[in-house]
């Protein structure tokens, strides 16, 4: 079950031709996907896509209804692979995943893919996350495009433009028998916009007329001697194509200004923050009726030269605006101005930064330089008007001093385990077997997992990859005083650590720790299933676990814990697996259910139940703050976004106490460490009954009575003196 | 549609929603879109979710055009704010709103600034040993600086005690502040459109209506100052009279509020006869406050002796903790803090981890020292290994808290309390021995007892520092930097998780 679900939305999937559809833009690529005859789709989730997957999952029975298989892969390389079903029939085959680090799981298989070339249309949406709210290393995709030869949309984030260049990327494949990434940026992926809906249409040769009717040709198989021709046929037929294509069809878009000395060209995904920019100087208004005339490349790869050659020809100056590095498409426009003799400056990073994120802010600022720098015929020659008023930027009236002040005091607010997280208690567990055997060299995996390194755990060293985290410990297989610890995730761990990592281990005879955190869900993701979820689910077969799959591969050393939430036996079993006699990989399997989708599960059960009349009990911890000393450890073990300060009542004491807020699930980590990390009495547990039966009612009776009658008497006793 | 009268100069609205993980900002969002969109308007909004949705902060990025407007030459909108280009900016949280301020989107000329005034502190701020929390005065001054209109009110309790969230009151609040030009009727068929938790997020959305349009808002931020309760005219019993007149003859005016509040800590710790002694000790200091000319200084030493007396004496103990669990203001506290509804029970579980220590600190004097070194420590330690879960709630839990309870009355017999007792001396004579030296020394020296702390291991940890302390100002008497030689190393250790800075802090003295 994922973190969010798309059940209500996907039905504006079936609206037909002329219809307008508003939503989010992953909704309407899908809906591109389903106008265009798409046959089979798949994919891996990670932001910005997965929201992607979740639609494409929650819309499976309108998928089906259409004869369109939908799968959710096991890697990026599974999904990339999976495009091999265009190679040979004419089938159009869309696969999505973040990059860049999902284009690097796959890139194997996309060279592959990309030298044998496909006969049905191949598209591979890539969710390019860079920049702001980027949980990744900031590359850039189009490296690969350029070393495999796969072509590059970059469409305007505009849903009708998106919308469109999911269809045209489709003709382009086949025209040019090339499979085509079509990147959408983070702000793509979840712009809300509208657009006018065409009809979907069945795929028109269907996966099981393939299978019935198989065909091979041998020279679109990788291998010498078809790979070497293959190499020749990509730069003499497919790239003409390609360039062909893109020319006839008008894919890039030539936007007038007016005038004509000097121009603008844009990546397709930043044409609208540019217009901003613009107008900002009041050089462009809000329909992008612009002074500079605009080439936007909504394909960045292959550049066309003929296109680029006539718009700057007569110009006097140019500014590319390219997001990222290295700059290949300024190289490439050099490269191409050089060559046809044409003598027009290209400005571009000198203006733009090399590296980090365009924003509006950003491109105005890159674009005045600009101009400002304009040869000064050029200056006076402008004799347009403003096509809209410059907006004057506001200085801020407070001063360095004061906004330094501020700056001090605001503090960083980095991202961390849930409410409840049964990983916490790992962690915590972590850090007092440390305290006790002293720290290790920890290597850690992507996930919610890899929130350990930031405070307040501070755990882990490094990380190189999803599922890598035993990997990275490999070196660390000689003899010494202390053992390596690695961490992975379920979903890390079927993505590829079992073979990668656990298989590594036990192979090399690896004496390290392996901590394997199964939550039951790709968590980090949005919470999809994984071969070893518990949930049954109609499409897939789950409830596959873990441990077998470990001793599966020669672990003998496995323990499974299926309650995180015990710190105590959870630092036992870290303790013992660092200090055991045991040779080989000690892998520790902590199994305890991602709270945020146990949490969507239960609580409606238990709303339900209790409006029905059932007795239920609700659990929620506390701390008696004239207990609690303000001493803060509890925090510093957990980290509970529900365990947090109040002030302190009493005015003897300067700070503020430890206390749980209402958002507090009951998961019982705060009051375990404070037993594990015997630090004090003040966490209670309080047990909501609600719709208490007559056992209830008559127990409370009779404490009541008893229990009552001793308070009173305790009362009275404290009460003999008061001032 | 003509180009003219695109160009005529309508403005997008442009609204920064900055939110954490889980506080609705995209329902905000979504509201807002819709709003907007069932008026006619081309909207936009986009967000940057991924890892920030897991408690980091997020923005959310709205921007709305006016019409008219075509299909066919649709409005080109920017996906992020710009500073110096934005109209609204809703903060969820008080450190966000000046996080938006840092980043330059708060501008005089045009932003109104609206944001709840509540706290979810940051995990720097709940890690703190002691108090990490920020001056929050800072960022409500800073609103009030940069933005065109400010508003701010608690709208996290005004949605909690709707029974709703945030988002809500701030939609609420929103349409209050009229900035956007929409009728408060179509805010509220945004709410009932979307169909989800209609009755509750109406009832948050009026309630933040009528926070902002009743100019109750909360401009400042409470000051910690006056906590200290005033005097009362005449005590509650004869012994607390005593006392009352006692504090009232014996100490000047500006010293009774801090004193009455140690006395009634005591009282609610032991009883009159500890509190007298409480008074004694007091004036001994007092006495040689006036002699070091503490007159004109408020009696600050005096003042804080007072303070972290009354805390000092009322140790943390296995007592104590029986005796303020077992209470009956106890139980309604926690009913209260649970929202424990009619029809509803409770059941109470405490988490408690005494250490083979703490039962011996609870015995006689000379027994405890015996046992604490004999062979039951090994013979036990299996039972003290493990923490239990005493259900207080119930007889058995409730009756052995109550028997722990009642050792109150032989409480200055036992060994936790000499151990206690001659800490308190060894700090007392370290106070007036510094009091030769600096009377800036001896105040710092007194509040330094502010990190003896805890219980257990924490206590263990805490009082080791605070004899580091104790031996450094010992070695600083006499000297003439020794109150700020003193201050430095307090507040490393003050400040300090791990050790690590006093000891650095201690290394960097070579004179100690």
């Amino acid at each position: 079950m994922a973190e969010r679900s798309f059940k209500k939305e996907v039905q504006t999937l079936k609206i037909g031709a002329g219809e307008e559809f508003r939503g989010e833009g992953i909704l309407a690529i899908t809906k591109a996907l389903l106008q265009s005859g798409v046959g089979y789709v798949a994919g891996y989730q990670g932001a910005p896509i997965s929201h992607l997957m979740d639609v494409l999952a929650d819309a499976d029975d309108i998928l089906k209804d259409l004869g369109i298989h939908f799968e959710s892969s096991a890697s990026e390389a599974t999904a990339a692979a999976t495009l091999s079903a265009s190679v040979m029939y004419p089938i159009r085959g869309a696969v999505t995943w973040k990059s860049t680090v999902g284009t690097n799981v796959a890139s194997d298989a996309l060279a592959n893919l990309a030298s044998g070339g496909v006969t049905g249309g191949a598209l591979v949406i890539v969710g390019e996350d860079y920049g702001e709210g980027s949980s990744i290393m900031q590359e850039r995709t189009h490296a690969f495009a350029m070393k495999s030869q796969m072509w590059m949309l970059d469409p305007r984030p505009n849903l009708a433009c998106m919308v469109d260049m999911v269809e045209t990327g489709f003709r382009l494949s086949e025209a040019s028998s090339t499979p085509v990434f079509y990147q959408v940026r983070i702000r793509g992926c979840h712009v809300h916009g509208r657009f006018i809906a065409k009809d979907n249409v069945a795929p028109p040769f269907t996966l099981a007329q393939a299978l019935e009717t198989p065909r091979r040709d041998a020279g679109r198989i990788v291998l010498p001697p078809a790979a070497y021709e293959h190499e020749q046929e990509k730069v003499r037929d497919r790239w003409p194509a390609a360039v062909k294509f893109l020319k006839d069809n008008r894919v890039n878009e030539f936007f007038a200004g007016n005038r004509e000395d000097i121009g603008i060209i844009v990546q397709g995904g930043l044409y609208n923050n540019t217009i901003r920019a613009l107008g900002l100087l009041g050089k462009a208004d809000h329909f992008g009726k612009s002074e500079l005339p605009i080439y936007v490349l909504n394909a960045v790869y292959p550049l066309i030269s003929d296109e680029v050659e006539d718009f700057c020809r007569n110009k006097k100056a140019v500014l590319l605006i390219e997001e990222g590095q290295p700059d290949y498409i300024e190289q490439n426009i050099h490269s191409i101005l050089r060559k046809a003799g044409i003598n027009t400056p290209l400005s571009g990073k000198d203006v733009l930064p090399m590296a980090g994120e365009y924003t509006v802010q950003t491109i105005r600022d890159g674009l005045r330089d600009f101009l400002d720098n304009l040869p000064s015929q050029l200056v006076s020659t402008a004799k347009a008007e403003p096509v809209a008023k410059p907006t004057v930027e506001q200085p801020i009236v407070f001063t360095s001093v004061r906004r330094q002040q501020l700056a001090d005091i605001i503090p960083p607010r980095p991202a961390g385990l849930c409410t409840g997280c049964p990983e916490r208690p790992v962690f915590s567990a972590l850090t007092l077997a440390q305290e006790k055997l002293g720290e290790h060299h920890i290597s850690c995996d992507i996930g919610c997992h890899l929130f350990s390194i930031l405070p307040p755990f501070n755990l882990g060293a490094t990380t190189m990859g999803y599922g890598l985290g035993a990997s990275s410990a490999s070196a660390f297989n000689v003899k010494a005083g202390k053992r390596s610890i690695s961490i992975m995730g379920d979903g890390g761990f079927w993505h590829n650590g079992l073979t990668s990592g656990v298989g590594n281990a036990v192979y090399n005879k690896h004496d390290g720790v392996i901590i394997i955190v199964d939550n039951y869900y790709s968590s980090a993701t949005g919470g999809q299933d994984i071969l070893s979820s518990r949930a049954d689910n109609d499409n897939r077969s789950t409830n596959h676990p873990i441990e077998q799959a470990v001793r599966g591969v020669g672990v003998k050393w496995v323990r499974v814990i299926d309650r995180t939430y015990d710190v105590s036996k959870m630092r036992a079993l870290i303790e013992d697996a660092l200090t055991c006699a045991d040779s080989g990989p000690k892998v520790i399997i902590a199994q305890s259910e991602c709270m945020l989708n146990l949490q969507r599960r239960e609580k409606p059960a238990f709303k339900k139940d209790v409006t029905q009349g059932v007795r239920r009990v609700r659990q929620q911890f506390g701390v008696d703050q004239d207990i609690c000393s303000g001493d803060h450890a509890c925090i510093r073990l957990s980290g509970c976004p529900s365990l947090t300060l109040k002030d302190n009542d009493n005015p003897l004491k300067d700070d503020p106490v430890a206390h749980v807020e209402s958002s507090c699930v009951g998961c019982g980590h705060c009051g375990e460490i404070a037993h594990e990390a015997v630090l004090c009495p003040s966490f209670y547990r309080a047990d909501i009954i609600h719709n208490p039966g007559r056992k209830d009612h008559f127990l409370n009776r009779i404490r009541n009575t008893l229990i009552g009658k001793l308070q009173r008497r305790h009362r009275e006793r404290i009460e003999r003196v008061t001032i | 549609m003509t180009d003219k009268t695109q160009t005529a100069g309508a403005e997008p609205l442009k609204i920064a929603i900055l939110a954490m993980g889980g506080q609705g900002g995209g329902v905000l969002a979504d509201w807002l879109v819709d709003l907007a969109e069932r008026a006619g308007w081309y909207a936009q909004s986009t967000s940057v979710p991924g890892v920030a949705q897991r408690t980091g902060a997020t923005i959310y990025y709205v921007e709305l055009f006016p019409p008219p407007w075509s299909m066919a030459q649709p409005p080109v909108l920017a996906q992020m704010p710009t500073p110096g280009d934005v109209d609204v900016v809703i903060s969820a949280e008080l450190m966000e709103a000046g996080r938006a301020i840092l980043r330059g989107i708060v501008t005089p000329d045009r932003t109104t600034l609206l944001t709840s005034v509540h706290r979810s502190y940051a995990i720097s701020e709940k890690s703190h040993p002691a108090n990490g929390i920020v001056d929050a005065a800072q960022v409500i001054a800073a609103g009030n600086d940069t933005a065109k209109h400010f508003y701010a009110a608690d709208l996290q309790r005004i949605a909690e005690s709707c029974g709703s969230v945030i988002s809500a009151s701030l939609f609420g609040a929103l349409a209050a502040t009229a900035v956007l030009p929409f009728a408060r009727e179509q805010f509220e068929q945004t709410i009932r459109l979307g169909n989800v938790g209609v009755h509750s997020s109406l009832a948050a959305f009026d309630a933040g209506w009528n926070e902002i349009r009743s100019a109750r808002m909360q401009q400042d931020t409470k000051t910690a100052s006056a906590r200290f309760p005033a005097l009362p005219e005449k005590a509650g019993t004869a012994d607390g009279q005593k006392l009352l007149d006692n504090l009232r003859s014996r100490f000047p005016v500006a010293l009774q509020p801090v004193i009455l509040a140690g006395l009634r800590h005591l009282l609610d710790f032991q009883d009159a006869d500890y509190a007298h002694a409480y008074l004694n000790r007091i004036e001994k200091i007092l006495a040689l406050d006036n002699g070091a000319g503490g007159q004109p200084r408020g009696w600050t030493l005096t003042w804080q002796f007072a303070r972290y007396l009354a805390t000092a004496m009322a140790y943390d103990d296995v007592i104590k903790v029986a005796d303020l669990k077992i209470r009956d203001s106890r139980m309604q506290r926690i009913s209260r803090e649970v929202r424990l509804d009619q029809g509803q029970m409770l059941e109470v579980a405490d988490y408690m981890h005494p250490r083979f220590e703490e039962v011996c600190g609870t015995m006689p004097e000379r027994l405890g020292r015996w046992i604490e070194h004999s062979f039951l420590r090994n013979w036990t330690a299996t039972l003290f290994r493990k923490g239990r879960h005493l259900r207080t709630s119930r007889l058995g839990g409730y009756l052995l808290l109550y028997a722990l309870a009642s050792r109150r009355s032989k409480r200055t017999a036992t060994l936790r309390h000499a151990q206690e007792m001659q800490s308190i001396d060894d700090w007392t004579k370290k106070i007036e021995a510094a009091l030769e030296t600096d009377y800036e020394f001896a105040v710092t020296v007194t509040q330094s007892r502010r990190l003896v702390k805890g219980y257990s291991d924490t206590h263990a940890r805490s009082s080791g520092r605070f004899s580091q302390l104790m031996k450094a100002a010992e070695a600083l008497d006499g000297r003439t930097d020794a109150a700020t030689q003193y201050k430095t190393l307090y507040e490393a250790a003050l400040n300090d998780v791990k050790g690590e800075r006093l000891q650095a802090a201690l290394a960097a003295m070579p004179a100690l």
